[in-house]
């Protein structure tokens, strides 16, 4: 391979050895920002409406002695006391789990009021900004997808290629020393992180739409694919918590790993990268 | 003068309040009756209905399960024991005095007591219960199909709703709108599955489950499966009924149409 950097159409030379790329399409830049808001305002109504049945249960129907999760407050002799439990071990999670403080008051509740659309306890308002969310989250993902797969993005820039397997261990070295390569590509761990999360997304919406009464009748297969509608709901709330934690890592890796560049990138699709990238890549 | 002191309590006072202000900026926005929820949030479970209504046919049935799958316990939600004397007194003379009144826009009004719902066809089914809560619970239900009752009362054209007046006030109100209600559409009233349920689990309909007669609309959240019906009418509009919305739960706030 040739040691000088390969310069594609629309790339700008920086000083310093620098290249500014295009790095994200206006399509993704946009429909990005519409999923930040959409999650945002779906896990918060999200939590309210988990708020009315804090449990969580495997099969068709709730077996309510034997939940493998559960939020909730019990009366121990140092006062009231939040109660997480998962797979019958139990956890004391006062002040924020099962028990927490709103207006200076104790509140038995599973998620705190804080985390909450509204936040104070109301299903049926909790409902009307879930499913105006939901509507848009899956129009703008539907648009994303078809585009993306299409255009061959997804294909091209999140499939890993074996080499990105075999890189794996080399790349995960370096991002726990914080040592970060601005090249073209993603590396090996963003594109089995923005492909898990694609994935992640697709099956919260088809887990959600299996707790649908109206939709299962419908489309029968929805609650074959899950074994029942109580495992499609635990499905939902196990895919929102790997939102949470993808949405913490996400936004900790741009934090540190050039915060100007990654933001300026989603924003007007320009990213810095070293010049000689391609070389780097095609050496290993 | 005020001292350090009182300027550190009245800046801490203030990010306190910003704080739990801004932890709630959208309690106000989905307030009902609010015109943000009224014609923004709506427009989701707008469409809920619409794509459910294109992709459900009038005769797409509910999953039906086996004996083997009825839940150990069947939760009782909302009214299990409704407080009033007329409901009580019911209840002492086993509904031997309960007649189902079926009126309103139809041509042959009608009364029917258990034993002559009883000697009409009947439907078994065993189903999933969703509640709008999030839980579920599989019970076996036996009870004569809506249909073959309004094919008896004859509708009127012009009906457009069928309307479950129930015994109990889930809650307590001056005006009265605190009294259970319910109302479906046709094509939910004369589905094959949407039956006048007496038993339940083989057993006749217990008092937590909605003696003596309860509603199974199996396409649908079990807050729109009337219990303890006293009446059914054919009705042209709701808005006049109660706070207008359709329901009890509709008036406040939950959603007519409640397929998810």
């Amino acid at each position: 391979m040739t040691a000088t950097a390969e310069m594609e159409k629309g790339d700008r030379p920086l000083p310093g050895g620098r290249v500014l790329v295009r790095r994200h399409s206006l399509l993704v830049r946009v429909t990005h920002w519409i999923n930040v808001v959409c999650i945002l305002f779906l896990l918060m109504s999200g939590l309210q409406i988990f708020n009315a049945t804090p449990a969580l249960y495997i099969g068709h129907f709730s077996d309510f002695d034997h939940p493998i999760a559960s939020f909730g407050a019990k009366n121990t002799p140092d006062g009231p006391a939040g109660e997480t439990m998962l797979f019958g071990i139990h956890f004391n999670t006062t002040g924020f789990l099962g028990l927490s403080v709103d207006n200076n008051q104790w509140q038995v509740r599973a998620f705190p009021s804080w985390a909450t659309i509204p936040s104070y306890q109301d299903l049926a308002t909790g409902r009307r900004w879930h499913f105006f969310f939901a509507w848009l989250f899956a129009i703008n993902g539907a648009i994303y997808l078809i585009a993306n797969l299409w255009n061959r993005h997804i294909w091209r820039d999140m499939v890993p290629s074996l080499a990105d397997l075999r890189a794996l261990p080399r790349t995960f070295v370096e991002h726990v020393k914080l040592h970060f390569d601005h090249v073209r590509e993603y590396n090996p761990l963003q594109k089995l992180a923005y492909l898990g999360i694609l994935v992640v997304l697709v099956v919260i919406v088809v887990a959600g739409m299996t707790m649908s009464p109206g939709l299962d009748t419908a489309f029968p297969w929805l609650v074959e694919l899950f074994h029942g509608r109580q495992t499609a709901r635990t499905v939902h709330f196990v895919a929102a918590t790997l939102i949470v934690l993808f949405v913490i890592v996400h936004v900790a890796m741009v934090l540190v790993s050039g915060v100007w560049n990654n933001l300026r990138s989603m924003i007007t699709g320009r990213y810095a990268i070293r010049a000689e990238s391609r070389t780097e890549v095609s050496h290993d | 003068m005020t001292n350090r002191r009182d300027v550190l309590r009245g800046l801490g006072a203030t990010a306190t309040a910003l704080l739990a202000a801004a932890c709630k900026p959208f309690d106000n926005a989905g307030l009902q009756g609010g015109w943000f929820r009224e014609n923004v949030l709506h427009l989701g479970e707008d469409l809920n209905q619409a794509v459910q209504r294109f992709f459900l046919h009038p005769t797409s049935l509910a999953r039906e399960f086996t004996e083997a799958d009825i839940s150990p316990k069947f939760k009782a939600n909302g009214s299990t024991n409704p407080d009033s004397p007329e409901y009580q007194a019911m209840v002492a003379n086993n509904f031997a005095d309960w007649k189902l009144k079926v009126g309103g826009l139809v041509e042959n009004p009608m009364e029917f007591s258990l034993a002559d719902l009883r000697a009409l066809p009947s439907r078994e089914q065993i189903t999933r219960h969703d509640c709008v809560e999030g839980w579920s619970c599989i019970g076996k239900w036996k009870g004569v199909q809506l249909a073959t009752i309004l094919n008896m009362v004859k509708l009127k054209p012009e009906t457009r709703y069928i309307l479950f007046t129930c015994a109990d006030e889930l809650e307590k109100t001056l005006d009265g709108t605190g009294r259970y209600y319910e109302t479906h559409g046709l094509e939910d009233a004369y589905h094959p599955q949407t039956i006048l349920a007496y038993d339940m689990n083989g057993e006749t309909l217990t008092v937590p489950h909605g003696a003596p007669l309860r509603l199974r609309t199996e396409r649908t959240l079990g807050y729109k499966m009337a219990k303890y019906i006293m009446s059914i009418d054919a009705i042209d509009d709701f808005s006049k009924i109660s706070r207008g919305r359709g329901g009890f739960w509709e008036d406040r706030g939950y959603d007519w149409y409640a397929g998810i």
